[in-house]
């Protein structure tokens, strides 16, 4: 059974940078797909990866990782604009973000606008 | 009629190139199998004449940091660029050892090539800070929207360093170079054959061009 936990930007919003990548990261490692409101930042992403590295093994193959922006490359200078003002006032909320185990998400594809994700067949269980 | 963004992207490395001459640090990034290690070797066989690592089908074939110091690309005016070249692993968000299986390795090979591939990617990531400029290799023929390419791409800009797209392997069939131009329409793009040498004296004439601005 695929569990997918929501996780509102409220929950990281004061995490430092390493406590926002445990609680994302913990819960791939439960085999979770976790659907982030709102993006990390590109240093985090990065430190995401990073961290995932460091951690893999016989059980955990790794992340399926992709965000989505608010609004898109090609959008107004005034959009873009609005986009910044408000990324300001209420941080990195705007946009999705979704995590998945590599053994429980097959691939995530993605376009500019959407996210469709693909899980396995017959996911490989941890046991605890 | 060049877009302004592109005028900004072509003026930071240009700036770039005039400041640091012999002595930048220029990398290669991209996820695996991209043709990163394919590009440097041409580079360096075309200009030194010798290779800089091996390459192969397999995936996370470069699984270190290699360094080639002091490469000199001459243009046709008799202009210099000095450059060390910097090779480095693709970077993945999941590395599974069964997936070496699938070309014949034995399974210890396969544990021990995947430990390694994972430091190769966190090699990679430190290494972000250490460049002075970098081609991001993408392979023309797969989708460029992967978030490994948006996060590499992400972390060059948010570290300011100046960077260009090589849209690798246009000799295949189902290479579009347009796809990656939608996708990245704020970075410069130059589509070669790195195996091939397709377009490669294009690629070095837009290394001059943008030195040169």
């Amino acid at each position: 059974m695929l569990t997918l936990h929501i996780v509102p930007y409220n929950e990281i919003a004061d995490l430092t940078s390493i406590g926002r990548i445990r609680k994302l990261l913990n819960l791939a490692k439960e085999d979770k797909i976790v659907l982030l409101e709102g993006r990390l930042r590109k240093e985090e992403e990065a430190e995401l990866i990073q961290a995932t590295m460091e951690e893999i093994n016989k059980d955990f193959r790794g992340i399926e990782l992709a965000t989505i922006d608010a609004i898109s490359k090609n959008s107004d200078g005034f959009a873009k604009f609005k986009n910044a003002v408000a990324s300001v006032i209420l941080g990195d909320r705007q946009g999705l973000t979704v995590i998945g185990p590599a053994n429980v998400v097959k691939a995530i594809k993605k376009d500019p606008h959407k996210i469709e994700l693909l899980a396995r067949e017959g996911v490989r269980r941890r046991k605890r | 009629m060049i877009p302004t963004f592109l005028k900004k992207a072509f003026g930071r490395w240009k700036s770039l190139f005039k400041k640091r001459r012999g002595t930048m640090k220029l990398g290669l990034y991209g996820p695996p199998n991209s043709g990163k290690s394919t590009l440097a070797n041409r580079i360096c066989l075309d200009w030194l004449g010798q290779e800089l690592g091996s390459v192969s089908n397999i995936p996370h074939e470069t699984r270190e940091i290699q360094i080639k110091e002091q490469v000199t690309i001459k243009s046709k005016d008799g202009d210099e660029l000095i450059f060390n070249l910097i090779d480095t692993p693709g970077i993945a968000t999941r590395i599974d050892y069964e997936d070496f299986l699938k070309y014949g390795m034995t399974a210890p090979k396969a544990k021990k090539r995947a430990k390694e591939a994972t430091k190769g990617v966190i090699d990679s990531i430190k290494w972000l800070d250490e460049m002075d400029a970098v081609l991001v290799v993408l392979d023309a023929t797969q989708d460029p929207y992967s978030q490994v390419n948006i996060t590499i791409l992400g972390n060059l800009q948010a570290r300011n360093v100046p960077v260009m797209i090589v849209a690798n392997k246009v000799d295949l069939r189902k290479a579009n170079i347009k796809r990656i131009k939608t996708a990245f329409p704020q970075y410069p793009i130059i589509g070669v054959s790195a195996k091939y040498g397709k377009q490669i004296d294009e690629f070095y004439d837009s290394l001059f061009e943008l030195a040169d601005r």
